[in-house]
């Protein structure tokens, strides 16, 4: 017997903190009211010791709570479009190489192993350069890396089905193959990859941060990875200017995996006894 | 007659569902006979043939008694042979003929590797399996299903079962194979006093093998009776709306004849 | 007049035994004829029955149907023509998407094939089912609700939709029970009646292809190697795969008991 999704202890940890994520991310102007990037007090107050600036402030003075509120903001956009981006690119074209079969899918997975060999985090950081960093260029930028899972993971469903009953009647019926591929075929390949999306999100998030680190995140907004960043010139005077949003990142990062177990678990009928 | 097995006031629940599979069966099976259980999807015939053999799923609740005349309790494998529908799911791809038949006749009888293998190779002798010593080296997917379905034959009376269960073992086939394997039951339990139980949904091959019929409805039996008597002269209306059913090459037919 | 003409099918599949599955098959149907294509296992009737259906692409030979060329037919050409000829698969649990309605997957073919507005779809429906024997009410359910006859219904609703002048049935009652393909035979044979259907039988099985087909063609390896109206070719067989099929049919050896 399958558990259902809710009644697994680890769906529960993980969803909670991830609706509090998300919650956080849809609210920080209410939250935190005002720009996060303004001077809000005095530089560098240790966190707990001013109760108007509870996570203290950084080297400029700027509210550290206010701009973790709103690198959240960044980081779960980001995550989730770079994510959607992904499995939609690569169910279509894992769909459409698995129906096609010959030589369009020869082409297509061939496309798919050279993006598999290029690692996708240098990827990501030479789209960024060339193109410039602003928040839809890094989540394309992301995707670029990701679609690669998504797309084998189609194809490989997509050809099991691909010789069913059903699609061959849905052939004699008069179906045209787009019909068939996209319509009948691909919402059943969708199962296991919306399984590994959770993977991918954790993993955005997670290049988005090293993007922003490096530099190359989008300029305009706050996030994690640029207060990780900033806090490294404080290292040995101010960890916890690093260290809070590391948290914030890793919180994140486990809460995703642990959703996406879960997700995993009650749509395979996977379970442990 | 010896009595093999009896059965009293048996039902089984399949675990989640409200209605049993097997309702209040009484049934006694004697030593050497075969026995066909004729009924349609749903009707419990399969379920009768895995309590008797204990291969129901975990959680199924069984009620009533099995009494097994003379002896202890069997086990499945040593004393009931079981043949399934699909010859494919009793054999494992990745293991050799000759592995399989070995495996299962040292588990269950004292003998040293080189005589577990002369005997497997006699059991493809005796199952119609064209050069065994071969054979015993192949691999289940270089065989046909038919050749496939023998050696599944060969495994379930390897260990010299006093039952052999055959549970719609020639539903899968091609009809000339199916006649080949029915045959083949039928010499194999003559030759060694086997007792069979033949689960099938065909009436006439039925017919052909048993000398009993035992009729299943709605996870109850309905009739048993010798074979020819069922045949000649059911008396109940579902046996009769059964044989109605049937077609040969003597039914009447739906069409007419080409202009 | 002929309704399909065949003439040369070839087909080779590739690998490694290169095995013939057509070889040189020519033969027609007549509007409102049912052809009975019979063989053993492996003959290559499916084979026949996807080519047919322009499933599978033949490596030679040319098919005429109802006046065209229905082999050089394409694309959206061929798309429109397919409401013509229909095909009913063995396993009516596979034959519909996994998540298809009763409703849903019998107007797929009424868009498709534009046979009437979206408005009258459901009035189509209700009198698809009441023609293939079944409740209107099935429709809003589920297809994985309805049992094996029912869904095999719906199949042949879906397949009589587009109203086509050939059915393709590929051991279309091969995997049901006896009592339920008694009743889908007579469904078959009263459709053809009223609409003037011509059908392709598929079957491995004798008795049921004389009880529905007009004429009978036997496949071995690839070839037709007989044909004829049903009744002679049975009462005086030419070839031995067709006396072996015969006497494979298994007959419960009594007169017929009266019901």
């Amino acid at each position: 017997m399958t558990r259902p999704f809710l009644r697994r202890p680890e769906a529960l940890l993980g969803g909670a903190i991830l609706l509090a994520l998300i919650l956080i991310a849809g609210f920080a102007p209410l939250i935190a009211p005002g720009d996060p990037l303004a001077i809000a007090g005095r530089p560098l107050i240790p966190p707990f010791t001013d109760a108007g600036l509870p996570l203290g402030t950084d080297r400029l003075g700027r509210d550290l709570l206010a701009e973790l509120i709103h690198g959240a903001r960044t980081s779960v956009a980001v995550g989730l479009s770079a994510a959607l981006v992904a499995v939609f690119a690569g169910m279509t074209v894992g769909t459409a190489a698995g129906f096609a079969g010959g030589a369009i899918e020869a082409a297509l997975m061939r496309i798919v192993d050279a993006f598999q060999i290029v690692p996708g985090f240098l990827l990501a950081l030479a789209f960024v350069s060339v193109a410039g960093p602003s928040l839809w260029v890094v989540v394309l930028a992301i995707a670029l890396g990701a679609w690669t899972g998504p797309a084998r993971l189609a194809r490989a469903r997509v050809l099991s089905l691909r010789e069913s009953d059903f699609v061959a009647a849905a052939k004699v019926m008069g179906m045209s193959p787009a019909e068939i591929a996209f319509r009948q075929i691909m919402p059943l390949a969708l199962p296991p990859v919306l399984a590994v999306a959770s993977v991918i999100v954790a993993a955005a998030v997670l290049t988005e941060a090293a993007l922003s680190f490096l530099g190359l995140g989008d300029p305009n907004s706050v996030t994690w990875g640029a207060m990780i960043a900033e806090g490294r010139n404080q290292l040995r005077s101010a960890a916890y200017l690093s260290i809070i949003p590391g948290i914030a990142l890793v919180l994140t990062v486990i809460s995703t995996y642990l959703v996406g177990e879960a997700l995993t678990d009650s749509l395979t009928g996977r379970d442990k006894r | 007659m010896t009595l093999l097995l009896g059965l009293t006031g048996l039902s089984v629940h399949y675990p989640g569902a409200s209605a049993p599979a097997l309702a209040d069966l009484g049934l006694a099976l004697f030593e050497g006979e075969k026995l066909a259980i004729i009924g349609e999807s749903g009707s419990g015939k399969s379920t009768l043939a895995r309590v008797i053999a204990g291969l129901l799923p975990p959680g199924s609740r069984i009620e009533g008694r099995i009494d097994w005349g003379g002896g202890p309790t069997p086990r499945p494998g040593r004393d009931i042979g079981y043949v399934f529908q699909d010859p494919g799911g009793s054999l494992n791809p990745l293991l050799s003929v000759g592995r399989h038949l070995t495996e299962v006749l040292r588990t269950h009888l004292p003998l040293t590797a080189r005589d577990a293998r002369a005997r497997a190779a006699e059991l493809l002798d005796t199952v119609q399996i064209p050069d065994p010593a071969r054979a015993l080296n192949a691999y289940p997917h270089q065989f046909s299903g038919g050749q496939r379905q023998r050696i599944a034959i060969a495994l379930a009376i390897a260990a010299r079962p006093r039952l052999l269960i055959a549970d719609e073992a020639t539903s899968a086939l091609d009809v000339l194979v199916q006649a080949e394997i029915t045959a083949l039951l039928r010499a194999l339990c003559d030759a060694k006093g086997m007792t069979l139980l033949f689960i099938t949904h065909d009436m006439a091959l039925a017919g052909q093998l048993a000398d009993r019929i035992a009729v299943m409805h709605a996870a109850r039996m309905v009739e048993i009776g010798p074979a020819a008597r069922v045949l000649r002269a059911p008396r109940e209306s579902y046996t009769r709306s059964l044989l109605a059913a049937h077609l040969d090459l003597a039914s009447p037919r739906l069409v007419g004849e080409a202009r | 007049m002929t309704l399909l003409v065949a003439r040369g099918l070839t087909k080779t599949y590739p690998g490694a035994r290169r095995i013939r599955a057509l070889d040189d098959v020519s033969f027609e149907i007549a509007p409102g004829e049912t052809l009975g294509l019979i063989g053993p296992s492996g003959c290559g009737k499916s084979t026949l029955a996807r080519v047919l259906t322009r499933l599978t692409e033949p490596d030679a030979g040319t098919i005429r149907f109802g006046g065209q060329d229905w082999g050089a037919l394409k694309g959206r050409a061929l798309r429109r023509a397919r409401g013509a000829m229909q095909m009913v698969f063995q396993d009516p649990g596979a034959a519909f998407h996994p998540r298809a309605t009763v409703a849903g997957a019998l107007c797929e073919p009424l868009r498709l094939h534009a046979i009437a507005p979206r408005s009258d779809w459901p009035d189509h429906v209700e009198l698809l089912l009441t023609q293939v024997g079944l409740s209107p009410e099935l429709a809003p359910r589920p297809l994985s609700a309805l049992s094996g006859g029912q869904r095999q219904r719906v199949a042949i609703a879906r397949a009589i939709a587009p109203r086509p002048k050939l059915i393709v049935l590929d051991e279309a009652v091969s995997a049901l029970d006896a009592s339920v393909r008694a009743r889908v035979l007579d469904l078959l044979a009263q459709l053809q009646r009223d609409m003037g259907l011509a059908y392709l039988f598929v079957s491995h099985d004798l008795a049921v292809t004389r009880a529905l087909s007009h004429r009978i063609a036997v496949m071995e390896a690839g070839r037709i190697v007989e044909t004829g109206p049903a009744e002679a070719l049975l009462a005086a067989p030419r070839t031995e795969i067709l006396r072996r099929l015969i006497a494979a049919v298994p007959t419960i050896h009594t007169e017929k008991v009266p019901s």
